[in-house]
């Protein structure tokens, strides 16, 4: 187990979640994310990845209990959360849905109902962040894949998260996007969730790595224990 | 998120009756009751009970039925009209201060209309409910529905499903990204103006990839010899029993509509 960090930021007791299908995607999960924390959650396709991480933002709400920064998701907290949860999906056309970049960036502040000038100031900030200054008046949908990814990102920074949840956030960029991507995540100050089968990126980027494996969290430790015992990847699909 | 059948798995002989069977008496029957002339409630009630029993049969039961077949609700206003346009008498009914005059004829055309669009819809609930998709629409084919129409149905299906996908993805999409302000007493939510826009920006996006992944999903179709012409399996053609049920069937409602059409009204 790494040095606990004093503050636990995300809280997940004995979380399960059944599909209406009646297949189970989380069983008894608990998990506990501290400040700073950049954690890495890898396991084979259909481990429950996903599913968990549209369980931290009440997307899904499964049994059990999470909390963030000490608050419950239930019905009546999701917008809280939602704002310091920043979720970016893996596919960045499902985050990106309006005519212009800057309309896409403003949508979070203009939906919590933030003054016009704090707007614009969230959105110009962001966008510096992502490096994608000047690109306000494009049409998303024409960005390139590199692009769309840091947009998506943007989007989500203007709502000043504390929280950022990653799903496959490198898949189906090239090596030079891919690249650059990894150089912006390392710039960026929030703790992070990271789901991934990117091993490379694990080892570059996080400092603690948790193995899920069909709902199940099998391992948990830091990236030189996890991705140097090859039976432990081998069993679990990620060799 | 119950997205990909209407069909709900059962053992029963509904279900394990040949779907060509199934579709022939489910149109004959929707027919048959829809040419009964207004106000023969004899003969609705008779068509009830048949696809009550065939409901029952079904082990799908009356009550699976009824919850469905509220979506007739909606399409039944479309007669509504009739209650004030058609002759006299009319009756005055007093309905939030007001005095509506409601034409006697006009009443009972629409709720004969009513009945028979649900008892109809139960008919086609029960027919998607127990029989597969593919079984579906392999009996349209050996029923000589021409293939380009059995082709625009099946690729329909398809597609909507891939349209709810991507719109459920896009709305996930959205939801996380509908906070509140952690400070300060600004109410989340927008104007409604902006959300109207926001809808109107996914509803157009959505457009634009369901186009893309429509495309590629053709293209794959077509690499892997799709010419327009769904393969056709050798399926045996009906036996005796299954002849006979039709033959009965069709009877009954040939028979139920006969004195419907001479002894009503």
């Amino acid at each position: 187990m790494p040095e606990p960090l004093p503050n636990p930021i995300i809280e997940i007791q004995n979380l399960r979640f059944q599909y209406p299908d009646g297949k189970v995607a989380l069983e008894e999960l608990t998990l506990t994310i501290f400040t700073g924390e950049k954690v890495a959650l890898v396991g084979p396709n259909g481990a429950g990845k996903s599913t968990l991480i549209l369980h931290l933002n009440g997307i899904f709400q499964g049994k059990g209990s999470i909390r963030v920064k000490g608050v419950d998701i239930t019905s009546k907290t999701l917008e809280k959360v939602r704002s310091m949860v920043g979720l970016v999906f893996q596919n960045p056309d499902d985050q990106l849905f309006s005519p212009t970049v800057y309309e896409d960036v403003a949508y979070g502040p203009v939906y919590m109902g933030l003054p016009k000038a704090e707007v614009h100031a969230r959105v110009t900030a962001a966008l510096n962040a992502v490096h994608m200054q000047g690109f306000e008046q494009n049409v998303p949908f024409h960005l390139s894949g590199g692009e769309k990814k840091r947009v998506a990102i943007a989007t989500v920074l203007s709502m000043q998260p504390e929280i950022l949840v990653f799903d496959e956030p490198t898949a189906g960029l090239d090596p030079r996007s891919r690249r650059e991507f990894i150089e912006l995540l390392e710039e960026l100050p929030q703790t992070m969730l990271i789901a991934t089968h990117d091993l490379d990126l694990v080892q570059r980027m996080t400092n603690r790595v948790v193995v899920i494996d069909r709902g199940k969290i099998v391992a948990d430790g830091s990236p030189e224990q996890i991705l140097g015992d090859h039976a432990l990847l081998l069993a679990h699909g990620l060799a | 998120m119950r997205t990909h059948d209407f069909y709900e798995p059962r053992v029963s002989v509904v279900h394990q009756s040949d779907a060509r069977v199934k579709v022939i008496l489910t149109l004959a029957f929707i027919l048959a009751i829809n040419l009964l002339p207004p106000g023969t409630w004899a003969n609705y009630l008779l068509f009830l009970s048949l696809i009550f029993s065939a409901e029952i049969l079904s082990r799908l039961g009356i009550g699976y039925h009824l919850k469905r077949s509220l979506l007739a609700l909606p399409f039944v206003l479309a007669a509504l009209p009739l209650l004030f346009t058609l002759p006299s008498p009319y009756h005055s009914i007093p309905i939030f201060g007001v005095n509506l005059q409601i034409s006697q004829p006009g009443l009972e055309r629409f709720l004969s209309i009513a009945v028979r669009s649900w008892i109809s819809i139960q008919a086609a609930i029960l027919l998607a409910a127990s029989t597969r998709f593919p079984d579906l629409m392999i009996a349209l084919r050996m029923l000589k529905i021409p293939p380009i129409f059995v082709a625009i149905i099946s690729l329909m299906w398809r597609y909507l499903f891939v349209i709810i996908e991507e719109a459920t993805r896009l709305e996930r999409a959205r939801s996380s990204r509908s906070g509140a302000a952690p400070y300060g007493s600004a109410r989340p939510g927008g104007r409604v103006w902006w959300r109207a826009k926001v809808t109107g920006g996914m509803v157009g996006n959505l457009f634009l990839r369901s186009l893309e992944r429509s495309d590629r999903i053709y293209a794959a179709m077509l690499s892997r010899g799709y010419n327009g012409n769904p393969p056709t399996a050798t399926i045996a053609p009906l036996n005796r029993q299954e002849t006979l049920t039709i033959v009965l069937g069709l009877l009954t409602f040939l028979f139920l509509l006969f004195t419907g059409l001479t002894l009503g009204v």
